[in-house]
């Protein structure tokens, strides 16, 4: 399996969602070599084998660190090749690089690429390099189907594939379209494509994203399924928050950036603040819209029930949902979005845009039309006043949230391998 | 002989239009005039006229020999006056026939059976002369909203002089016992309840057009067998169905016209053994089996045949008591529009929308649901209400009002009671004994004075005059009940 990130060390959702998949691939018994730019060391390999990309040796060592285990081992290779960046995470991310160099350089033996560490116009670059490693690694173990995730990877899932001729399934977690409108990076098309082409079977996280794989990258409608995701279990205490300010919260919690849609809720609060002064809405997270959001909302003279926060990090994140009254994901294209869930688990009512994945599989959710405005107001004003509702979403989705199983997606992608290897 | 009893509920609600929260206080249009338009005209083009018309050839055809009956709801009525004055017509010639009968339901189609005793026959009386008024024709059978129904309701019907009640044969209550017979009612026996045979009903209902059915295609030959099949002591087949069955939840490519055209015909070549009935006729001629005891009201809805998909969870819940909240006061208002306002808001279907079950039990609930969830549904009918609300002044302090006059109103009316039950015991005890010290006039005296304040306190209005009314009714009553114990225990003594 090729990815980029795995937890802890995850920048978005990706890294959630492989981990999750392989732990649930593992409960059915499927061995998996887990192949990415690099392994900080305290990565959860109990179901799997990490393999650092930056420690395979081009004269056929493999990297050993000390933690072999059975059923998945873990490959690094070494670049900072995460499609979704915040300026905060890239610069902790560079810095974190910066703090394992030295570790790094003396686990590993032999002949290496040295990855870059930088995101930017290397970064054609490194998905090559990394493909090559691909390549090596992929003749040097054992395996029976190659499963890459996420257009960064595609050129090594296909390398892989031409120096093994074993079977390649990519799994779509965005697309570009997702990611830039219809501004496409025509180079990540390019690749995305040719991965998808050159793959023997494709996975979307929705029937959202399928639809964008078969209408914008031509692919036979036949040759892609949806698995969705699913949510990892959280055993957990939810610490009770007490709250310090009299007023309901209404919060936004991702990336602002245009694909979250952050000005479709600045939209909606200016809508319910006309009606209802009892109320706050805070705007989590960091982008490059943050800016023009601020200004936004300044020039529209809700300052003064409209915050910001910033980026936050794990417990912070857990607070915040802790405080919150209702969650909104006003997505305007979302290829799943895990973060609705997370809500939920904690108990918040969630509003999530039809425009998302996690819609196709959420029944106690209000969905809306991103830019239906007068919708997600009216949704957020029932939220906050009518106390059936959020009793019967207390009832109903953590419960709801909790059915959703890696497992089960784990099944169905075993289908997939299965139907891809022609069992 | 089997009877055989065909009824069809015709319903169409005033849907609500989308009403958002920054409607609340300025706008109060809370129905959907055009998609209601729509929906009758669709359902009047698929289903109404071209059925009507081909029962009225069928009842000319077989001339007294063929019945069905009706069953319209008031709001059905009020937008068939509205937008389809063509299918009042043709209704209008069916009732000419002699051979339709209409029932009687909730004007408002609404769930009140369950909440409130005299709105619910209010709702009834004025559906009844509506009834009337248009088709020239007395309802004598009841059927309540989705065929819900217990004891009691069938006992506060009959007080309204209804002898019949349509009812489902649900399996929770019948157990090993057939719906095919009439049954009565154990709270008032001279009730006859007529229970609906849900698997011949859903035949047709439900599986006609199914092709994974095994009995697809079904044709009124082979469904007249099933009639015939069925235990000879069988004495009655009741059909009851929603009329929107013909041509529009069973496409006219189904050939449902045509099931129903040779329907009379097969069940007509058999004289001995069937012939047609409508409701009234059957509870005059046949005579209950034995009693139906259904405590808990049943509906013909869904597998469980009970009130879940209006008031199962507690959305529901929670819009349809905040909706009865408002009953007494409307009751008191005098504006018509309102109270129209208000029983449109009471049709059932605004809580089947906000129903969580068609998560798991599929196409039946979302069938003309305007809503994508039951969650918009629910926001959208508590901003109908709250602005309803505030449009005719109904606040949350007028409820408390309202509600501690009734307690103030109850209490006045035990000290009364109280009051009277000494006043007669000391009565007899003056007779009896021989008279003693004037303190018993007195208090008698008090006593009076006492219930005259409470009387006069009854004008409802003045709830501050009230208070202190109450205040010193209660005094007047300690005093009154201290010195005529008092008075007792000397008696006694003596």
């Amino acid at each position: 399996m090729f990815g980029w990130e795995f937890p802890p060390h995850i920048a978005g959702g990706l890294g959630t969602a492989c981990y999750g998949l392989t732990k649930g691939l593992a409960y059915h018994g499927v061995k998996i070599d887990f192949v990415v730019p690099k392994v900080y060391g305290d990565e959860d390999q109990q179901q799997i084998t990490l393999h650092s990309a930056e420690g395979v040796d081009l004269t056929e060592k493999v990297v050993n660190f000390g933690k072999f285990y059975e059923q998945m081992r873990y490959f690094e290779i070494g670049a900072n090749i995460v499609p979704y960046l915040s300026p905060e995470e890239f610069s902790i991310l560079v810095g974190e690089d910066v703090a394992h160099e030295s570790a790094k350089t003396q686990k590993v033996l032999g002949r290496k690429f040295r990855f870059s560490g930088s995101y930017g116009k290397d970064l054609m670059l490194e998905v090559s390099r990394y493909a090559i490693v691909a390549a090596a690694l992929a003749r040097q173990l054992d395996f029976d189907i190659i499963h890459a995730h996420d257009w960064l990877t595609y050129a090594a899932g296909v390398a892989a594939k031409r120096a093994t001729g074993k079977p390649l399934v990519v799994h779509i977690h965005a697309t570009e379209f997702d990611r830039s409108g219809e501004n496409v990076n025509q180079q990540v098309y390019n690749i995305e494509r040719m991965g998808m082409t050159e793959a023997d079977l494709v996975i979307s996280v929705s029937n959202f994203t399928r639809q964008i794989v078969i209408s914008r990258y031509g692919i036979p409608p036949e040759k892609v399924i949806t698995v969705h995701n699913a949510v990892e279990a959280d055993e957990r205490e939810r610490e009770q928050y007490k709250k310090y300010l009299p007023e309901k919260i209404v919060t936004f919690l991702g990336r602002i950036t245009y694909q979250k849609g952050p000005d479709y809720f600045v939209q909606a609060a200016v809508k319910v603040l006309q009606k209802d002064q009892n109320v706050r809405f805070v705007m989590a997270g960091s982008g490059d819209m943050l800016n023009r959001i601020i200004h936004n909302v300044a020039s529209l003279g809700i300052a003064d029930k409209f915050h910001f926060t910033g980026f936050l990090r794990g417990p912070e994140v857990t607070k915040m949902f802790a405080m919150s009254d209702v969650y909104v994901m006003p997505s305007v294209s979302e290829p799943f979005g895990i973060s609705p869930l997370e809500a939920m688990r904690s108990n918040v009512p969630v509003i999530i845009s039809k425009q998302s994945g996690v819609a196709e599989v959420l029944k106690h959710a209000i969905k809306v039309d991103f830019w239906d405005v007068d919708a997600m107001a009216d949704a957020i004003y029932g939220l906050l006043h009518y106390r059936a509702l959020s009793r019967i979403f207390k009832n109903y989705g953590k419960s709801e949230v909790d059915s959703l199983k890696w497992d089960n997606s784990a099944a169905k992608v075993i289908q997939v391998y299965q139907k891809a290897l022609g069992l | 002989m089997k009877k055989v009893c065909i009824y069809f509920q015709v319903h169409q609600p005033y849907r609500l239009r989308t009403y958002r929260f920054f409607d609340i206080g300025l706008n109060h249009n809370y129905f959907d005039d055009y998609a209601n338009r729509n929906y009758i005209r669709r359902i009047a083009e698929r289903c109404y006229l071209p059925a009507n018309q081909l029962l009225y050839e069928l009842i000319t055809k077989y001339k007294g020999k063929f019945k069905i009956s009706f069953s319209l709801s008031g709001v059905f009525i009020d937008q068939m006056l509205e937008y389809a004055p063509d299918v009042l017509e043709s209704f209008q010639r069916l009732a000419k026939t002699k051979q339709v009968e209409f029932l009687a339901e909730t004007y408002s189609h609404s769930l009140v059976s369950l909440k409130d005793k005299v709105e619910f026959q209010d709702q009834i009386r004025a559906h009844s002369a509506k009834i009337e008024e248009l088709f020239n024709y007395k309802p004598k059978v009841f059927r309540n909203t989705e065929l819900v129904y217990s004891n009691q309701i069938g006992a506060d019907v009959f007080e309204l002089g209804y002898e019949g009640v349509l009812a489902e044969g649900a399996k929770a209550v019948l157990g090993w016992r057939s719906p095919n017979f009439v049954y009565a009612n154990p709270i008032c026996p001279k009730q006859k309840v007529l229970l609906r045979n849900f698997k011949l009903s859903d035949d047709i209902a439900f599986r006609f057009s199914n092709q994974m059915w095994d009995q697809w295609p079904l044709t009124a030959e082979k469904y007249v067998s099933w009639f015939l099949a069925h235990d000879s002591k069988d004495e009655i087949i009741n059909i009851f169905m929603d009329y929107e069955t013909i041509g529009e939840h069973q496409r006219a490519e189904s050939g449902i016209f045509e099931f129903l055209r040779y329907l009379p015909e097969e069940v007509l070549k058999h004289p001995k053994e069937l012939e047609f009935i409508t409701p009234s006729e059957a509870i005059k001629q046949l005579k209950p089996i034995s009693p139906i005891n259904v405590e808990h009201p049943t509906s013909w809805a869904d597998e469980e045949r009970d009130l879940t998909a209006w008031l199962g969870n507690d959305l529901q819940q929670d819009a349809f008591n905040k909706l009865y909240e408002m009953q007494e006061f409307i009751n008191m208002q005098q504006d018509a529009e309102i109270k129209k306002i208000y029983r449109y808001l009471q049709t059932s279907d605004h809580f089947y929308y906000m129903s969580t079950k068609w998560f798991s039990d599929g196409e039946v609930h979302k069938y003309f649901n305007p809503f994508g969830s039951p969650y918009e549904a629910y926001i959208n009918f508590r901003n109908v209400l709250n602005d309803f609300m505030l449009y005719t002044g109904f606040t949350c302090d007028i409820r408390h009002d309202l509600e501690r006059l009734k307690k103030v109103n109850r209490r006045q009316e035990e000290i009364i009671l109280e009051l009277k039950h000494l006043l007669s015991v000391t009565e007899k005890n003056k007779k009896r004994a021989v008279p003693k010290k004037k303190s018993t006039d007195t208090s008698s005296i008090k006593v009076d004075k006492a219930e005259k304040t409470v009387t006069k306190s009854k004008s409802k209005k003045e709830t501050t005059k009230q208070k202190d009314t109450q205040k010193s009714t209660q005094k007047a009553s300690e005093k009154s009940t201290s010195k005529t114990t008092q008075k007792k225990i000397n008696n006694k003594g003596n």
